[in-house]
């Protein structure tokens, strides 16, 4: 068991875990945050995907001994009422099935936007292949970041 | 149109505590729906229905969605049917999901694309009659007729001046007598069903608020893993815990068997293995750690007896203990196929005329077999569930298709009343049709059981994907017998599957062709198997339409066109009886396929295209995807979809489900594969069990529905099963070869 401080959504978090517990286990078990869900746990499915200093990873894989100072964004702190832009183009396409996966594709895709302000059909493929959607929302999770990088 | 519930009295109405109006619903589904049940072999009070309606004297609108949802979208399109007749704002209504009552509520069961099709009538039914009781509550305070007053969006008014909020007038309305007869809209009327709603919990899902069973979590709950044998076929011999018990965090370890010894199971109670080891302690990562320290010996299961209940009584189910690889199965099905197997003969399912004649006489005899695999549902929400079980009562929560079912098995195996079980549904991370079947619902309560403390199942993608109830492995046979003039004569298929026959003998082209044969048999086998997306529609409609495709080439015709003519025969001058499509239906779904498809016109001539329909759930579907080589792969880049599914509640979601099922129909088709060897599933996460990804999926899918006043048939389920067929079909056009075995990427399975 090791502590460590962690800056999650804007604030200081303090956990006392095995230094190989995946961040994914420490949100979900450790501090309550279950919006970071659990695919596959072998950095295959990106529903798990955070935000580590803005950049898209993958929470299933990465140690909470590798965080450091580096800030982490989840889903629950994406945004404070549902007001990132590509929360409401998720809603303006309606894009959830089952839901279940949304959480990490909106989390690729808004990093993706952020590094990326215009992608094209190509770009959006290539940030969000990592990213299964079994019930098969692709397209519009497509047209969702195409609006998105509108507003 | 007048709608009368003759059965009984189903709507109930009572005082909510703080005022206002609740309206209880139950009904005794309408024939078409326990028609469905009977074959599901459900005991009947199980075809009942339920749901509530509340009105708030704050003038908002709670409607109860009886049944799970897992992105079907029923906990937006089932309120909406109620508040269509209810006439009130949606803006004001709060869906909230209904828990478990099997008494009250019935089987709450999603699947079989049957949600909508089952409440059309009661939900709207109940909505007219909180409406009607609003007008009489408020003709009794203004002392007006109730026939002048009128309702809009949710407001009485009166041309006198006076109008009310139906909050103000629901506390009065709950003292009324609920009316036997209510008038319900004519379709023309519609203004919240067949427009567009948001999804009830599209907010919650894009913030990440726990919504699903993974998410489940109350004070003192422990995490539970499951160790199951490594292969189907094998067993618990013996095991050492003694290290993995030292592993930080971890409370227990111990072996338990899911149902005692003579144990029945009903048609649900499927389960792969029945003694296995639970690892449980304080959190996820710690359980999975212990569990890599267990010393384990499995054994060879050999064959097990097993007794089944159902509606037709008890049998006897003798499970063998071989330990399968798919070639070994391709071989063994190939034998079964050619009659060569001895064990046991085809069954005959269907026969029209005289087929061996038809070919006796055929100018040409066209035959082909197709192969499918087994596949494995792969939800994004792995499998879970929380139990709390304690001496008196029971707690059980999470993703569950079909709670209904699993009650009565959780009172037997708790050895509880059922009305002291109390289940809880979450919003699911997927179903297809796995979430029908309760075993991992009765493994934590066996493990809370043991522990006597609240804990949750976890599976891991790797469990989950091991430990399945696949879609079953499959084979067909289709021959056709054409004479000197191309004319289709005879038709004959013979199926099977491991374990289960896919064949549906009275589908199309039955009905079409003068001397028809279908026969069927079933090879028994210990990899658990069951419901997934339109069981065995979506290998009967792989096989059997792109062997039309073959057909239809050989006679010189069009496929379409062909499709068309067998339709016309079948409409006009059935062959046989029992012929379960409607040939009608099946036109209009091509005719506008042809029509949105520009199937034929000269700017879509060089395009390889391929065309496929099918009817299962009592609707009907059709596809024409335009397939590409994109660096040297087949790929397809546009699908033009139509689905006759009678009325469309919620077009856009609707939209959404098709387009779903379109990708998912391609992904499954071009990759998905569960292969075995000596019993050990070969595909264990995402890596080498291939799913469709965001840059294989079509960048167009036009979706259209046939317009028509038919009350909802199914649409969950319909879309999926052609889009295999239409696959198979492009890809001949963009390769020059048919393929027979899916998965289509590899041709044939591993192993
Ligand atoms: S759970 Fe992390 S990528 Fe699948
Ligand atoms: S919406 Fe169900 S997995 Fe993406």
């Amino acid at each position: 068991m090791a502590k460590y401080s962690l800056k999650i959504n804007g604030k200081t978090k303090q956990v006392d875990v095995d230094p190989s517990t995946p961040v994914l286990w420490v949100l979900r078990d450790h501090l309550n945050m279950p919006g970071t869900k659990f695919g596959c746990g072998m950095a295959q499915c990106g529903a798990c995907t955070i935000h580590l200093d803005g950049n898209a990873t993958r929470s299933c894989v990465l140690p909470v001994s590798a965080i450091g100072k580096s800030a982490i964004t989840t889903i629950e702190g994406l945004s404070e009422n549902c007001t990132h832009p590509v929360q409401k183009a998720w809603l303006e396409h309606d894009v959830a099935q089952c839901g279940y996966c949304q959480g990490g594709q909106i989390m690729s895709a808004s990093a993706l936007l952020k590094s990326n302000p215009n992608p094209t059909d190509e770009d959006i493929d290539i940030a969000m292949s990592g990213n299964i959607c079994r019930c098969g929302t692709y397209l519009r999770i497509k047209e969702a970041i195409k609006t998105a990088a509108k507003n | 149109m007048k709608n009368t519930s003759n059965r009984r009295d189903f709507l109930k109405s009572s005082v909510l505590a703080g005022g206002g109006l609740m309206l209880s619903i139950s009904w005794f589904s309408e024939a078409k729906a326990a028609e469905k049940i009977a074959t599901l072999n459900l005991p009947e009070q199980w075809s009942e229905l339920a749901a509530y309606i509340k009105i708030t004297p704050e003038n908002v609108v709670k409607i109860l969605c009886p049944n799970p949802e897992f992105g079907q979208n029923v906990m937006t399109s089932l309120p909406m049917m109620v508040a269509e007749e209810l006439d009130c704002d949606w803006k004001n209504v709060v869906v909230e999901m209904g828990t478990h009552d099997n008494v009250k509520y019935g089987p709450q069961f999603t699947g079989g694309s049957n949600s909508v099709r089952m409440y059309w009538r009661p939900l709207r039914t109940a909505g007219a009659a909180a409406r009607q009781m609003l007008i009489e509550a408020a003709a009794q305070t203004w002392g007006v007729p109730a026939s002048e007053i009128i309702t809009n969006a949710g407001v009485l008014s009166h041309s006198s001046g006076k109008s009310a909020k139906y909050g103000e007038m629901a506390s009065k309305a709950a003292t009324l007598t609920v009316p036997k007869d209510v008038k319900l809209k004519a379709p023309k009327d519609f203004s919240i069903v067949r427009n567009s709603k948001k999804n009830s919990e599209g907010t919650k899902v894009v913030t990440g608020k726990p919504l699903f069973g993974m998410d489940y979590k109350v004070d003192g709950m422990l995490i539970a893993m499951i160790q199951h044998p490594p292969a189907f076929g094998m067993k618990l011999k013996s095991f050492d815990a003694t290290v993995a018990k030292k592993m930080p965090g971890i409370k227990d370890i111990f072996s338990f068997k899911l149902y005692d010894d003579g144990f029945e199971q009903a048609g649900f109670d499927t389960r792969t293995f029945n003694e296995m080891i639970a690892v449980v302690g304080n959190s996820t990562w710690e359980v999975m750690n212990a569990r890599k320290k267990l010393s384990i010996q499995w054994e060879a299961a050999g064959e097990v007896k097993e007794m089944m209940v159902g509606r037709g009584g008890k049998t006897e189910k003798i499970v063998p203990g071989r330990l399968e690889t798919t070639s070994k199965q391709l071989e063994m099905m190939a034998e079964f196929a050619n009659g060569r197997h001895s064990a046991k003969p085809a069954k005959e399912l269907r026969k029209d005329g005289n087929p061996e004649t038809a070919f006796k006489n055929a100018a040409q005899v066209i035959e082909r077999t197709y192969n499918a695999p087994f596949l494995a549902h792969n939800t994004m929400e792995p499998m879970n569930f929380f139990a709390h079980v304690q001496d008196d009562k029971a707690l059980v929560a999470g993703p569950l298709q079909a709670p209904g079912w699993m009650e009565p098995t959780l009172a037997k195996i708790l050895n509880l009343p059922a009305d002291k079980i109390e289940i809880q549904m979450t919003r699911m991370g997927g179903g297809f049709g796995r979430r029908a079947y309760g075993s991992y619902v009765y493994e934590a309560a066996r493990i809370s059981q043991k522990l006597k403390v609240p804990i949750k199942l976890i599976y891991t993608r790797e469990d989950d994907m091991t430990y399945g109830i696949y879609r079953p492995m499959y084979t067909a046979t289709y021959r056709a017998a054409l004479d000197a003039n191309k004319n289709l004569i005879g038709f004959h298929v013979t199926g099977g599957g491991i374990p289960e026959n896919p064949i549906h003998a009275n589908r199309f082209p039955a009905g079409a062709v003068d001397n028809y044969l279908a026969d069927g048999w079933e090879i028994t086998s210990n990899i658990t198997i069951g419901a997934f997306r339109a069981p065995r529609s979506n290998f009967n409609a792989a096989a059997e339409q792109s062997f039309l495709d073959e057909v239809a080439e050989a006679m010189g015709k069009d496929p379409i066109q062909m499709r068309l003519d067998l339709l016309k025969r079948a409409k006009e001058n059935p062959v046989g009886k029992n012929n379960d499509y409607d040939a009608n239906r099946y036109i209009g779904v091509l005719e506008l396929l042809k029509e949105k498809s520009g199937w034929g016109k000269p700017e879509n001539v060089g395009k390889k295209r391929g065309v496929a329909a099918y009817f299962c759930h009592a609707s009907y579907a059709g596809h024409v995807v335009d397939m590409v080589m994109r660096d040297g792969q087949p790929y397809v880049e546009s699908v033009t979809s139509v689905v006759d599914c009678g009325v469309v509640v919620n077009p856009d979601a609707a939209r959404n489900m098709v387009q779903g099922a379109v990708v998912d129909g391609i992904g499954q088709s071009f990759y998905g594969a569960l292969t075995h060897k000596d019993g050990v599933p070969e595909q264990n996460n995402f890596h080498n069990y291939r799913m469709i990804r965001h840059n294989e999926a079509p960048q167009k899918i036009d979706v259209h529905f046939v317009e028509n006043d038919i009350d909802p048939t199914g649409l969950g389920e319909p879309p999926f099963p052609p889009v295999f067929g239409a696959v198979a079909n492009a890809l001949y056009k963009s390769t020059g070869k048919r393929y027979y075995n899916q998965p289509f990427t590899s041709e044939q399975p591993k192993s």
